[in-house]
Parts: C-alpha cells; sequence; structure tokens
C-alpha cells in the first residue's frame, strides 16, 4: 500500500456536530485532488457521518482509527 | 442539480434556531443547496440588534435543558448564527426574510443581520423549493 501524504491535520477534538464536518468540507475544499487531509475528532457521531460524507462527495475514507475517545480519519481528495 | 433542502423557521428560540444551523451546515457540507425562510419570530431573532442575545429556549427544555444547552455552550459549541455564518461560506445557503412578517414587525432589510440575503413572499419561497423537501421549525 503506498503511504499516504497528509497535507493538513484538521483538530476537531471537542466540537460538536456539524463542526467537524463543515471544518473537513472546509479544508477538502482547498487541497489538490488526490492529497489527503487527517482530521481528528471527539464527536462519536464523526464515525457515520464521516462515512457518509465521504460516500456522499466521492471522497475517499482512507484511514479509520481510534484512540480511546479520539478519533482518526484520512481523507483523500478525489 | 440537486434539489435543496428548504428550511421555514417560525420559532425564535436559540435551541431550535441552532437545530436549524446544524440542518443547514450538514447539507451544505454534502454540497446541497439550502433555501432559509425566516417568518415571525425566528426572523425577530435575526436583527442585527438582537442577534447575539440570549433569544431563550423552547418551553419542553424547562430547567435542566437550559442547563443542558448552556454547558455545550460554555464547552465552545459555535452559535446558530456562527453555524450559518460557516455553512454560507461553505455552500449555497440563501436566506430571505418573509416579506408579511417583515410588515408585522416593522423592519426594514438594514435592520436584519447581514446574513439574510433578501426579502421575498412565500410565492418565490416555494419557486426555490422546486421538488424539494420543506421543513418547518
Amino acid at each position: 500500500m503506498p503511504v499516504i501524504e497528509i497535507s493538513q491535520s484538521i483538530d476537531a477534538r471537542g466540537l460538536s456536530c456539524p463542526m467537524p464536518i463543515v471544518k473537513t468540507a472546509q479544508t477538502v475544499k482547498a487541497i489538490p485532488s488526490g492529497a489527503a487531509v487527517e482530521l481528528l475528532a471527539t464527536d462519536p457521531g464523526s464515525i457515520k457521518d464521516v462515512a457518509a460524507w465521504c460516500r456522499a462527495t466521492g471522497n475517499e475514507l482512507v484511514e479509520q482509527t481510534s484512540d480511546g475517545a479520539v478519533y482518526r480519519f484520512v481523507i483523500r481528495r478525489k | 442539480m440537486e434539489q435543496p433542502l428548504n428550511l421555514v423557521l417560525f420559532s425564535g428560540t436559540d435551541d431550535k434556531l441552532q437545530a436549524a444551523a446544524v440542518l443547514t451546515a450538514g447539507a451544505a457540507a454534502l454540497g446541497k443547496p439550502v433555501n432559509i425562510f425566516l417568518q415571525y419570530w425566528a426572523l425577530e431573532s435575526f436583527r442585527a440588534d438582537r442577534i447575539a442575545e440570549d433569544h431563550g429556549l423552547a418551553p419542553e427544555a424547562g430547567a435542566a435543558g437550559r442547563i443542558a444547552v448552556d454547558d455545550l455552550a460554555a464547552a465552545g459549541q459555535a452559535s446558530w448564527a456562527e453555524t450559518l455564518r460557516q455553512a454560507k461560506e461553505l455552500g449555497e445557503v440563501d436566506i430571505q426574510a418573509c416579506s408579511l412578517s417583515m410588515d408585522l414587525l416593522k423592519l426594514e432589510q438594514t435592520d436584519l443581520d447581514p446574513l439574510v440575503d433578501g426579502v421575498e413572499g412565500v410565492t418565490a419561497f416555494y419557486l426555490n423549493a422546486d421538488e424539494g423537501r420543506i421543513v418547518f421549525i
């Protein structure tokens, strides 16, 4: 598997719905196609929301991990 | 073109406006256009001189609801006005004041916060709503 270079990190820890997705959409809009961002969130809704947002917008959810209360996602722009 | 989400906001309490702002920001993040039509007490809450004030909560909130809402705000939750601002930056969100409610409240567009894009009647709202669903809050 190729190594994914993360061009930006979004710290949405402590933010409630829908801010993690709003910040993700803002950031992904500003990066070139093929580039990836990392999102850190504590909103439990973000697990389903990030997956749904990626499905709806065609961006790729490359990674999803959890470190206790913090969820980490890597999203690559289509 | 994707059908818009159409919100008719009637209530002016902070909890209902927060719920509307969350729906709006979610739709904007998905690239869905949103039309918001402000009537009655919702419009009153968009007055430039009152938008940042406390607009109270729906009666069912009660004292415990008040505490819960205050706790979330203290934890850094963005206000409904800020959430709407971000939604407008992100996507296609059009906020219109109902002309009848403008008359009722004796308002001019210059009395309203810049979040409000204009004043229209219900016919224009329906035309823009097209086949998209209409939600009344």
